[in-house]
């Protein structure tokens, strides 16, 4: 592996980890503000038909991604209005729009284009093209320095750039004003803002609204940036990968950034080596470190225990294969399936042992009642 | 009595009335939809062209995930269409369960092998077909490298790569093919942005050719390619229109011909299992307008030999399904 090829996996990561990361900070406003939300994945799906379908008729990206916006935002807005204003269960009105959002994007798209559910590819101004940062190919010829400016840091979508600016922003917002002071109020005691006279239901609806206007922006990501038009459930799981982001990244923005990342890195490694062929020896340490890790992770509680103690017999299983397969000095074969399941298999063990207690927000999932 | 008469008459009529309608074909399409430009939309074609031709209709169902299929199929044998045909791989363990309930009715699966006796098997032999792209690949790339993108790592997919493989090293012995999965789970089949990825993945290891065999995860496939600069090859349909002058060429798998046979066919249909390859036309590549320029005629000849000595039989392409194993190794 030359320092050329870690160049392409980190841009590949940036590439992958903008839309979690865009998805992640949505959740991340509508959460601290007391309003779960699984929706995610739908509002990215219905923002990427939209943003893909107007800026294909339009020829404009830009008007695109206020479409998509404007479509994330409405189904936001359906949220509020069944949780908050109606007091529903977060959970219920999460997963409708999820199933809303399938629906919907491959009806209205076969109704408006009759090519079953897609748009057509998007070419010329309606696509979000990759940008060079000035004195990216100047700077190119300097070692080292040079191919990572000009490889990794240039050479994306406005829209990553974009999402990046996020992060700090978002910090900023939420813990340096008054807006996000009350936004986090809101979802960890509701009464004591009610109480200083602030109206929790416009502070959760404003909260709604961000995450819409947030995974508007990612879902054009994936159809205007990414690739060129939209496919049927072309989302593809990513919003859950956010919200698992999310409650790893223990509700905090520049936590998130850093989760994100991990995520896209894994997603990237696991697309780059497919069947690697290694000695069997180094599996075999690595295996054993891992047991070894998830054995000392889970050493607190018994049921910390339990778990990890689990996985890390199965992992001295497979050690136990590949000794008994190959021997020490034989080559194994990684299979490919297991580098695709490594970024779940991860989540499942960063998850329970090595994030702490992941503590949501103390008012997240409960309607607010006024009166008791 | 004239009553009675007239009452059993009138029901007699329904009855007869009722079994012509009902004898309309079925289709029922796999996850990844009617229209993904590839091989469910080959299927779908086929049916539209039958129903073009003999003015009949026929009912449909689109799944919407794995656990409609079997729900799908009892619907449509209880709604008394005859003959069902279904295309996927992923049909075969529950029509071995389904079929044997309704011995009336007669089930084509198009990809696996259903040994039943109301049951007939379409396979293609795709890796006919790709072996002839694999060879318009190897003969197309200047770097020596060249890619393929599956959806799933299964054996029907690794028969498109290994057939590609060989055809490839058949047309350069020094070239390199890097293969790569999508993904374990359905959305493997509708995830463009990650066969975008791949590609770029890819092109990065220096292949300047890259072959999808992945439904509308190609889609990403074939845009990428496009975006930067180099060339595809499409699967199932003629997906050469998609990026005209940047799709080298598609194999092309007659689906739509087998669906259309099967309708047409209708009560004929002989329960056993077809093998459809280069001889009967089931596969091939795909040469138009859109990609006139991209194949010389050396390669065509080249090709065009390489088929007629794989109808005769000198060219033994090896089938991956066989024995699990490929003769040419794929990085």
């Amino acid at each position: 592996m030359d320092f050329l090829g870690i160049l392409q996996i980190l841009d590949s990561t940036v590439r992958l980890a903008t839309p979690l990361l865009l998805a992640c900070l949505a959740g991340l406003y509508s959460e601290r503000a007391g309003i779960f939300d699984i929706g995610l994945e739908g509002k990215m799906l219905a923002a990427a038909f939209f943003s893909a379908a107007i800026a294909y008729t339009t020829g404009s990206v830009w008007l695109g991604l206020l479409a998509g916006i404007a479509a994330s935002v409405m189904l936001s807005l359906l949220h509020g209005l069944a949780s908050i204003t109606y007091r529903g269960n977060q959970l219920i009105s999460g997963v409708a729009i999820n199933f809303l959002a399938a629906g919907v994007t491959v009806v209205v798209a076969q109704t408006w284009f009759s090519i079953g559910g897609r748009t057509p590819a998007l070419t010329g101004g309606a696509r979000f093209y990759e940008i060079t940062l000035p004195g990216a190919e100047a700077l190119s010829g300097v070692p080292v320095l040079g191919p990572i400016y000009a490889e990794l840091i240039s050479g994306h979508s406005i829209l990553v750039y974009v999402a990046l600016a996020i992060v700090p922003l978002t910090w900023w917002v939420l813990f340096r004003t008054r807006f996000g002071l009350r936004l986090r109020a809101v979802g960890e005691n509701p009464a004591a803002v009610d109480t200083a006279g602030v109206s929790v239901v416009g502070m959760r609806y404003a909260a709604v609204v961000i995450c819409g206007v947030l995974c508007g922006l990612a879902g054009a990501y994936l159809a205007t940036g990414l690739s060129a038009g939209f496919v049927k459930d072309m989302s593809a799981g990513r919003g859950f990968i956010a919200l698992a982001a999310l409650i790893f990244a223990k509700w905090r923005p520049w936590y998130a950034l850093y989760a994100c990342l991990l995520f896209g890195f894994l997603d990237a490694a696991g697309s780059r080596f497919q069947n690697i062929e290694t000695s069997a020896m180094l599996v075999v340490i690595l295996l054993g470190a891992v047991a070894a890790g998830l054995v000392w992770a889970g050493r607190k509680s018994r049921l910390d225990m339990a778990v990890m103690g689990g996985i890390a017999a199965l992992l001295i299983g497979v050690i136990a294969l590949v000794l008994g397969g190959v021997g020490l000095t034989g080559t194994a074969t990684i299979p490919v399936q297991f580098m695709q399941a490594l970024p779940y298999i991860l989540t499942v063990v960063i998850l329970a042992g090595f994030v702490g207690k992941a503590i949501p927000p103390r008012a997240g999932g409960e309607p607010y009642v006024k009166e008791r | 009595m004239t009553l009675m008469k007239k009452l059993l008459g009138a029901a007699a009529t329904l009855a007869i009335s009722a079994t012509g309608a009902l004898a309309d074909p079925a289709l029922v399409f796999d996850l990844g939809g009617k229209f993904d430009r590839s091989f469910n939309e080959a299927a779908f074609n086929g049916a539209e062209r039958w129903a073009e031709e003999t003015g009949g209709s026929y009912r449909e169902i689109e799944l919407q995930s794995d656990a409609q299929r079997e729900q799908a199929l009892r619907r449509l044998a209880e709604a008394g269409s005859n003959p069902i045909v279904m295309a996927g791989f992923a049909f075969g363990s529950t029509l071995e369960v389904v079929a044997p309930d309704y011995p009336d009715t007669t089930f084509v699966i198009i990809d696996s092998v259903v040994d039943q006796p109301n049951v007939q098997s379409i396979i293609f032999q795709e890796h006919e077909g790709s072996y002839l792209v694999g060879m318009l690949a190897g003969m197309a790339s200047e770097s020596g490298t060249v890619g393929f993108i599956g959806g799933m790592d299964i054996p029907l997919i690794s028969r498109f790569a290994c057939g590609y493989a060989q055809g490839v090293v058949a047309a350069n012995p020094d070239a390199t093919v890097i293969a790569n999965m999508t993904g374990t789970t359905p959305s493997a089949w509708n995830d463009p942005v990650r066969g975008g990825e791949l590609t770029r993945s890819q092109i990065s290891q220096g292949a300047d050719v890259v072959y999808a065999a992945a439904g509308g995860t190609g889609i990403g496939v074939l845009q990428t390619a496009a975006d930067e600069g180099i060339l595809s090859i499409g699967v199932d349909s003629n997906q050469n229109g998609m990026h005209p002058g940047q799709v080298l060429t598609s194999m092309m798998k007659r689906v739509d011909v087998a669906v259309y046979n099967s309708f047409t066919a209708a009560d004929a249909i002989e329960p056993g299992l077809l093998v459809l390859g280069l001889a009967e036309e089931g596969v091939g590549y795909a040469l138009d307008e859109n990609n006139a320029e991209l194949v010389t005629a050396e390669m065509i000849a080249a090709v065009d030999a390489a088929r007629a000595q794989i109808i005769a039989g000198e060219i033994a392409v090896h089938n991956f399904t066989e024995d699990g194993t490929c003769p040419v190794t794929m990085q």
